[in-house]
């Protein structure tokens, strides 16, 4: 497996997606290409640090606003 | 709308889609479909935030979120009947906003958006700028700066590519839901996600670099 190889592979990788034979390809390629091992380490650290990432609290005006408006539609006033 | 990460050495659960619903969700879906306004509540409450994020991630306008997460809402609860509980109800209402913030992305860049089209081929895929990151970047900076750097980078993302992303990787939609969500082939989801995933990594050198930008 080359390194092209390797990065068009990297998602499916990071998903558990690959096939144990390719999978064991590409972490050969890993053991011997720092560039590669560099890619697939900080890919994965991104995917991490968003998927990790908590919603903040919602403003409290946008929540006033949105449970004013489901008030209107439960209550049959709204559109 | 990046909320603070939770500490990187956690246990990573991002491929298990269903923490986000919790266990009584049914039991609240059957009885908000009775007519239990209440019970329609507590689910608005309970994904409010996350929704508010994820319409805010697609569109990256406050106004337009903000019409987005309300019309979802609004929809879900007019259309609850036709819930047909095949998923969760989480990822039906996750499929409803993401489409109203569509909606309106398109509507605001009516060229910019072209998630049926293919996109180019492999050779711009070579990562450049590759660059020790050093310590991990909870250890380098306070969250309130990790989420301005995270929102920073999505927003220079192309929103095709965005959307995607948004979708499977903070909103943890399977690719067969994301694919769905969108109305786009699977290969087409792996494809813009390949390419927003290593987009992201190298905006993200600017940030965590060794001596990058503090």
């Amino acid at each position: 497996m080359n390194c092209k190889s390797v990065i068009l592979e990297i998602s499916n990788y990071i998903d558990g997606e690959l096939a144990p034979v390719v999978k064991q390809e590409l972490q050969r390629h890993l053991e011997h290409c720092e560039d590669c091992k560099l890619v697939v380490d900080q890919t994965k650290l991104t995917v991490d640090i968003f998927c990790d990432s908590q919603p903040v609290e919602l403003p409290d005006d946008v929540k006033w606003r949105l449970h004013e408006a489901l008030r209107r539609k439960v209550s049959g006033k709204g559109n | 709308m990046i909320g603070p990460p939770k500490p990187l050495n956690a246990p990573n659960p991002h491929r298990l889609p269903s923490r986000v619903a919790r266990d009584d969700e049914h039991l609240l879906v059957a009885a908000a479909k009775r007519g239990d306004a209440v019970a329609f509540e507590e689910l608005v409450k309970r994904y409010e935030a996350k929704i508010f994020r994820l319409t805010m991630n697609i569109t990256r306008n406050r106004e337009d979120a903000e019409d987005a997460m309300q019309d979802a809402f609004l929809k879900s609860y007019a259309h609850l009947k036709d819930f047909q509980e095949d998923s969760r109800f989480y990822t039906w209402l996750v499929r409803i906003a993401a489409n109203e913030a569509l909606m309106r992305l398109r509507k605001r860049r009516p060229n910019q958006v072209s998630l049926d089209e293919p996109i180019e081929g492999d050779d711009n895929l070579m990562p450049r700028e590759l660059e020790d990151w050093g310590p991990s970047p909870e250890q380098r900076f306070a969250q309130t700066e990790i989420n301005e750097i995270l929102s920073e980078v999505i927003d220079e993302l192309e929103p095709d590519f965005r959307i995607v992303f948004v979708l499977r990787d903070i909103e943890e939609l399977s690719t067969e839901e994301t694919a769905q969500a969108l109305g786009i082939s699977v290969p087409a989801v792996k494809s813009r996600l390949l390419r927003a995933r290593l987009k992201l990594r190298q905006k993200l050198n600017r940030y965590f670099r060794r001596g990058g930008a503090n």
